[in-house]
């Protein structure tokens, strides 16, 4: 591990110099945290510092008595010297990238993020830094998103397909982020409320105190007994797929949100009926893009296909290396496990 | 081609065999005949002979798309399909084509591929990739590397056929079986209402037999069953009518000409007459193992070295119609005294076609003695059939039972893992087992099957954080694991370190409750095969 202001350690990335982590999957004195899904909010440490715009669904994820520290986008904090701001990552509401300066020396860690616009949270802003600590969840070029507004008509369809067949349309989606895009995707059509899956729901609220737009929603438990759901669209967590729960809707087509859903083995494996090519990660073509956005000349590579991402940017001339680490909703544990993550 | 594409997304999207066959007949009553008439040959698993090299393909893939051998590579291990991975990688098409339907791309475009020169060849696939996107891609992918597959099989390709044109089934099967060319006229009298090749091919129906579960005094005297070896062939039945003979396996293929030597011997059989029995590899008046009848099988075209290399013959074991009459409903030893008789007949001097022999039995025991002597006779157990039993119609409990040996077990250590493909790719899902020598593990077999979706996912995620190194895609892991292996039968290898080959290994279990150190050993192993011997 080359020295500077960020190190690699059991607990997770630290600034000595500030005495600080980004992030850290074990119990610390002071944590900065890049966006509120499990694998990077973790319990335990004694404060955290994140962003005002994810205050609210941090809080739900973390337990009221968690000691949550809250910042704007750009307002910079100095600790021990160190000039800590954090920048938006278009990953989910309140997501932000970590910028770090200490005498000219700027390092940036960019949390999970996405350049795709997305009305559910700010958008990303490239940061110019010396050192990148960057995602690879899909870093190979298999990787590539098609248009998320085709995406979203797509969904519309099919929902309009299986509702003229009586049946109930359940899309598996990330309680917290994916749920709400949908939910904002579908703004404006003639859906009716889109029933949720309790989880989502919290989440969703959260987003609407937060101020964002979404779709009108209804709960499911909230629904009387003997409620027909034929034709109705439901969002629930992947968790949900198997389960007891979706006995109540009768007849139905179920879907997957996701960016697994490009291979079409991903696709066939889960026996769903349809696969919506949907991320909140940045594709191959983006990754590359954003890191020459950057301008650094030292990247390190966290997450899945880290050694490819890093091989491919070595050889077009920057100094890269891979890192190890515990943030794996989407990533070390394979999609295979990564879809079966509820968020808590 | 896009109606095709949305047949194929129809049919990958679904794990219902009926909603495949409704996408099936919907496409085969509305498509044009000449379309229709390529989708029966693709579905039902026709390929075109090579037309390109799947190694050129690749590489005019990685200089269209810009992605270096290495990153494709990854690209490759990562989805597990050749032709999936080159329509991701290349860039979104840049032509903006009229629709061109299915048969002008297969005959205008694929066909001739197998006859031009390289050049050309490369030209008409790039022109290809830069009209063609999404699966319409993936579809023509699969196409030019001749490895298109899709989740039907020719007899549900026949369902569809008749769903749509509301003619019979059989009628279909057989109009379809041997050579058929696609084309619009043949698919037009595919689906003709006429039938004046009146199904006088079609076999009846399978009797199949239960795994006998309870002990063997619980089925009364065994003075009341008959015992016969269980083999391990293709269950066929012999129909020979009005001076021609067809041969049916229980797939529900039409598969006469696949085995010259038993319609050689059928031709002595008198007219009407219906056998069921095994086609079976047989060599010195012994059974072959069923690997190599599925080299034969494998073969498109049966040379004279494969038919003097495995020679098949029909192990019968009923007779179902003799003189045109329709024997079912008689009990099983009177069908076995007429077949006693046809099968005099039938023999020829080439003996391709005789009668499965009986096993005497006095008390159960005899019962239990054969059946543990199964494999000596290379045959995989025993079957009981009530003498008074009829042959009935599917499966039903109770007067015909299979008694199959207990297969080989061996605990065994996980070694090398690595993704499988289609269904399982980006899953670790192939797996490498070893036993003990000394403190030194030796690999000795290759299993994919035998775990519930849950295990493959545990294990998934225990592969990918405990990797020894790595080789490509083979992932060599920490030797904890150790799970029950089951195979039917263990020969002599030179050619595998362990110095032994396994037929048929899958997972039995996994043993948590077992430590690597508690595996089994190689001795193990060679006291297996020594016993075999």
């Amino acid at each position: 591990m080359i020295k500077g202001m960020l190190q690699l350690t059991e607990r997770g990335l630290y600034c000595a110099a500030a005495d600080v982590y980004i992030d850290p999957w074990l119990p610390v004195d002071r944590a900065i945290i890049t966006h509120a899904h499990g694998d990077h909010a973790r319990w335990g440490s004694k404060h955290y510092l994140a962003s005002r715009d994810g205050g609210r669904v941090l809080r739900t994820r973390m337990g009221a008595d968690a000691n949550i520290e809250l910042i704007d986008y750009g307002e910079p904090r100095t600790i021990n010297g160190v000039r800590i701001t954090l920048v938006p990552a278009g990953h989910i509401l309140g997501s932000a990238q970590v910028r770090l300066e200490l005498d000219g020396d700027v390092w940036c860690v960019s949390g999970d993020y996405k350049t795709e616009p997305d009305p559910t949270c700010s958008a990303f802003e490239p940061v110019r830094c010396n050192t990148f600590i960057t995602e690879s969840t899909f870093g190979l070029p298999i990787y590539r998103w098609c248009s998320q507004h085709e995406t979203f008509a797509d969904m519309r369809t099919w929902w309009a397909e299986n509702a003229a067949l009586g049946r109930a349309s359940i899309i598996y989606a990330y309680a917290l982020g994916k749920a709400q895009r949908i939910l904002a995707g579908m703004l404006g059509a003639d859906i009716g409320p889109i029933y949720t899956h309790g989880a989502v729901e919290r989440l969703t609220n959260d987003y609407r105190e937060s101020g964002i737009t979404l779709h009108p929603t209804s709960p499911v438990v909230a629904q009387p007994k003997g409620t027909s759901f034929a034709g109705s669209l439901i969002i629930a967590p992947p968790s949900a797929a198997g389960s007891t729960w979706l006995r109540r809707f009768g007849d139905i087509s179920t879907a997957f949100a996701s960016g697994w859903m490009q291979v079409r083995g991903a696709r066939r494996r889960r026996s769903l009926d349809k696969g919506f090519i949907l991320s909140d990660h940045v594709d191959w073509p983006a990754l590359i893009e954003a890191v020459a956005a950057t301008g650094a000349e030292n990247v390190w590579v966290t997450h899945g296909y880290r050694e490819q991402v890093v091989r491919y940017l070595t050889d077009k001339g920057l100094a890269a290396q891979a890192i190890a680490s515990h943030w794996e909703g989407e990533d070390e544990q394979g999609p295979a496990v990564a879809d079966e993550e509820a968020i808590a | 081609m896009k109606q095709f594409a949305l047949l194929f997304s129809a049919i990958d999207s679904t794990t219902s065999t009926n909603r495949k066959v409704e996408a099936m007949a919907e496409y085969f009553a509305t498509a044009s005949p000449a379309n229709a008439a390529w989708a029966v040959y693709f579905l039902s698993g026709g390929r075109p002979k090579r037309l390109i090299g799947v190694r050129k393909v690749a590489e005019w893939a990685m200089t269209e798309s810009g992605v270096p051998p290495w990153l494709f590579e990854e690209c490759y291990h990562a989805v597990g399909d050749l032709a999936e991975t080159i329509a991701l990688l290349l860039p979104p098409p840049t032509v903006v084509n009229a629709e061109k339907p299915l048969h002008e791309w297969v005959e205008t475009v694929l066909l001739p591929l197998g006859t031009v020169a390289e050049d050309e060849q490369r030209t008409a696939v790039l022109d290809a990739w830069r009209q063609l996107d999404g699966t319409e891609r993936f579809i023509w992918n699969k196409l030019i590397t001749g490895s298109f597959r899709v989740g039907v099989s020719e007899q549900l390709v026949v369902r569809a056929l008749a769903r749509a044109s509301s003619i019979d089934e059989g009628v279909i099967a057989h109009r379809l079986s041997g050579h058929w060319t696609p084309g619009a006229q043949n698919f037009s009298a595919l689906i003709e209402p006429d039938s004046s090749d009146a199904d006088r091919s079609r076999p009846f129906p399978f009797y199949l037999a239960y795994a006998l579960e309870d002990e063997l005094e619980a089925l009364g005297q065994p003075t009341e069953w008959q015992a016969e070896w269980k083999w391990d062939g293709i269950r066929s039945q012999v129909i020979r009518r009005d001076g021609t003979t067809y041969i049916w396996t229980r797939g529900g293929e039409l598969a006469t000409d696949r085995f010259p030597e038993i319609v050689a011997a059928a031709e002595l059989l008198p007219d009407g007459t219906v056998l069921d029995g095994e086609v079976m590899p047989w060599l010195d008046d012994a059974a072959m193992p069923f690997a190599q009848l599925q080299r034969r099988i494998g073969r498109k075209k049966l040379g004279p070295k494969i038919l003097a290399d495995v020679p098949v013959v029909l192990i019968a074991y009923d007779l179902l119609e003799l003189g045109g009459i329709d024997l079912r409903s008689e009990s099983m030893s009177s069908r076995r005294a007429k077949l006693e008789a046809v099968c005099e007949r039938g023999e020829g001097p080439a003996r391709s076609i005789f009668l499965s022999p009986t096993i005497a039995l006095a008390t159960w025991d005899d019962a239990r003695l054969a059946q543990s002597n199964s494999r000596e006779h290379r045959a995989e157990g025993l079957m009981l059939k009530r003498l008074d039993s009829e042959y009935g119609v599917g499966r039903r409990k109770g007067s015909w039972w299979k008694w199959k040996v207990q297969p080989f077990s061996i605990d065994a250590v996980m070694v090398y893992a690595q993704p499988g493909h289609g269904r399982r790719a980006l899953l670790h899902t192939d797996y490498t087992f070893a036993v003990r020598d000394g403190d030194a593990l030796v690999p000795f077999a290759k299993a994919y099957s035998g775990l519930t979706d849950r295990e493959i996912r545990e294990l998934d995620a225990w592969i990918r954080r405990h990797t020894i190194e790595k080789f490509g895609p083979v992932r060599h892991v920490e030797p904890v694991h150790v799970f029950e292996l089951h195979f039917e039968g263990i020969q002599k290898s030179p050619r595998h370190k362990s110095g032994v080959a396994v037929r048929f290994p899958r997972i039995a279990r996994w043993r948590t409750d077992k430590p690597a150190a508690e595996a089994d050993t190689i001795e193990t192993l060679r006291t297996l095969l020594a016993a075999q011997q």
